[in-house]
């Protein structure tokens, strides 16, 4: 027994030697969410979730929230005889379905362009994979429209969003989810920065998800497709039914 | 107090979709149609992505016509073999319409080919029955009232595998309301419609049917068509939103109920025109979306689940 147990404080000793540097980072700043899950129920009309957290001194935090990568599609119209019309489009890799950044002051102040390149701080900044061989103007031009779009959706944010902080050490931001808000698992980055220099990190997933009847009828729409379409002619009929019944009475 | 539809993916006030049901609803009792042509514009101007519209009005037209074709039967309006013939030709071009729909949707058309179809639709079913009436009308101020021949033969009435329908007092080619079957289902499985509107003018004029049969045949092959539709969007493309449905419905029954009582108080001319000018209303908003600059002439496709 004895010679396990200190082979297990060793081990841990050894492990903790070699994390020394990011173990540090990690206490350098801490931080969670008031929720982990976020709900779509059937009232859902968007929510708020809390971000708090604490840092060991002076220091500017940014927070980046990311939805799930997916492939996106965007199209361009075309005045055609008149008419608009949809004659190209371009798809992209990788696209978090949603995006937001905070920070506590001015991102272009905090982090240095290497800094955010690396971290992908910022719509501007994301690492998506366009089309193979298609022309770079052009893919600017469609990056740009997705962001644009993403930005009228309330999915991307269009600025950067306050982080406060409560004295010096103390910090707090809302990120906020709209009605419309893709499911998945959500990733929430808070950097501390000093000097130009990333000096505490932490990595907090958030997961959202349709609950209650909504997340059923989806699921049911999903999985079983063939009940659910007969379902939705039997409600149809039911309801026809009912309806010129009772009203035949009244 | 909001709803968030699933399918739609999106949050509503539900007195808002109750209204919309029930306005169309009244309506569609008021004017004696089905309302398909108006809710489904309707619904995305409101911003139901467009193949959730279509798809959702059809399973609400189901229970729309339902409640219509059990008082035509009632009073024995309906010409089963007719209906059957129409039917037949409804379930092709329907089962083609939806496999229509979800390649135009891969290929970014949808939309376009949507609004075209009721533009098209809308501005000459509109004109005629403005014209109509407004001739009726004149008419009626001058008095007298030629008498019109029920139907003309033509070539169409040469063509082969006659058929005898006694209900509808015709002895014609099974080829015309096959085709004509054929023709409206298309058009409701991409319009989101139950095709009354196209339907119902074919059948007195094209087939001759007599007026009296013509709504309840018409709403008979209606349910089954839209029921196919619903069944086919369901399986195909997930697109049946059958909360939005329920809502609609909901409404749209107590308009119908309401609409259909104040029919008697104007003329039918009247009632044609206004009509008329709604449906070149809607038109017209279809047509300025077309030919207007876009606020943005980038926009994003469907998700496409990996």
């Amino acid at each position: 027994m004895r010679t396990r147990g200190s082979l297990i404080v060793a081990a841990l000793g050894l492990a903790l030697h070699g994390l020394g540097p990011s173990q540090a980072k990690a206490q350098a700043l801490i931080a969670d969410l008031s929720e982990h899950r976020v709900s779509i129920t059937t009232g859902f009309v968007g929510t708020e979730v809390l971000l708090f957290g604490a840092t060991d001194g002076e220091g500017d935090v940014v927070v980046v929230v990311r939805g799930p990568a997916r492939r996106e599609l965007v199209r361009r119209k075309n005045r055609i005889g008149g008419i608009w019309v949809n004659d190209a489009e371009m798809a992209f890799d990788g696209v978090p379905a949603f995006y937001a950044v905070a920070a506590n002051r001015a991102i272009t102040e905090i982090v240095p362009e290497a800094l955010r390149i690396r971290h992908e701080i910022g719509s501007g900044y994301l690492r998506v994979k366009a089309e193979e061989g298609a022309d770079p103007k052009e893919v600017r031009r469609f990056w740009a429209a997705l962001v644009r779009n993403k930005e009228l959706d309330r999915l991307y944010g269009k600025k950067t969003r306050q982080v406060r902080f409560l004295g010096p050490r103390l910090f707090r931001t809302k990120i906020f989810f709209p009605a419309n808000v893709p499911t998945g698992i959500y990733k929430v980055e808070v950097y501390l920065i000093r000097k130009g220099a990333v000096v505490g990190a932490q990595t907090t997933p958030l997961v959202v998800s349709k609950a209650g009847l909504g997340a059923e009828v989806y699921e049911f729409a999903h999985r079983n497709s063939v009940l659910y379409g007969i379902m939705a002619v039997a409600i149809a009929l039911a309801a026809g039914w009912l309806a010129g019944f009772v009203f035949r009475k009244a | 107090m909001q709803i968030y539809l699933p399918i739609a993916e999106m949050s509503v006030n539900v007195f808002w979709l109750l209204g919309l049901g029930g306005g169309i609803g009244y309506l569609s009792g008021l004017f004696g149609v089905g309302g398909g042509f108006l809710m489904t514009p309707l619904l995305i101007f409101i911003g139901v992505p467009p193949a959730v519209a279509v798809a959702t009005e059809a399973n609400q037209i189901v229970a729309a016509s339902v409640s219509g074709v059990l008082a035509h039967w009632r009073r024995a309006n309906v010409d089963f073999k007719m209906g059957g013939v129409l039917l037949a030709g409804g379930l092709l071009g329907s089962t083609f319409g939806v496999w229509l729909y979800s390649l135009l949707r891969e290929l970014g058309q949808l939309d376009l080919v949507i609004a075209l179809a009721y533009v098209v639709f809308l501005g000459i079913i509109g004109s005629l029955m403005l014209g109509e009436a407004g001739r009726t009308i004149l008419r009626r101020r001058r008095t007298s009232g030629a008498g019109r021949k029920l139907h003309q033969h033509t070539w169409l009435h040469g063509l082969p595998f006659k058929l005898r329908f006694r209900k509808s007092k015709l002895y014609i080619s099974a080829l015309l309301p096959l085709g004509v079957g054929l023709f409206v289902g298309i058009l409701a499985a991409i319009m989101g419609v139950g095709g009354g509107f196209v339907m119902v003018p074919a059948m007195i004029y094209l087939l001759g049917m007599p007026t009296a049969v013509v709504v309840g045949t018409s709403l008979f092959q209606i349910v089954f068509v839209t029921a196919n539709i619903t069944f086919l969007q369901a399986i195909n493309n997930q697109t049946v939103d059958v909360v939005l449905a329920v809502m609609l419905l909901t409404g749209g029954v107590i308009g119908a109920q309401l609409g259909s009582r104040h029919t008697g108080k104007l003329p039918a001319e009247y009632l044609r025109a206004l009509l008329a000018l709604l449906v070149l209303l809607v038109c017209g908003k279809l047509i300025f979306d077309l030919v207007a600059m876009p606020d943005d002439i980038y926009s994003l496709g469907p998700q496409v689940t990996p």
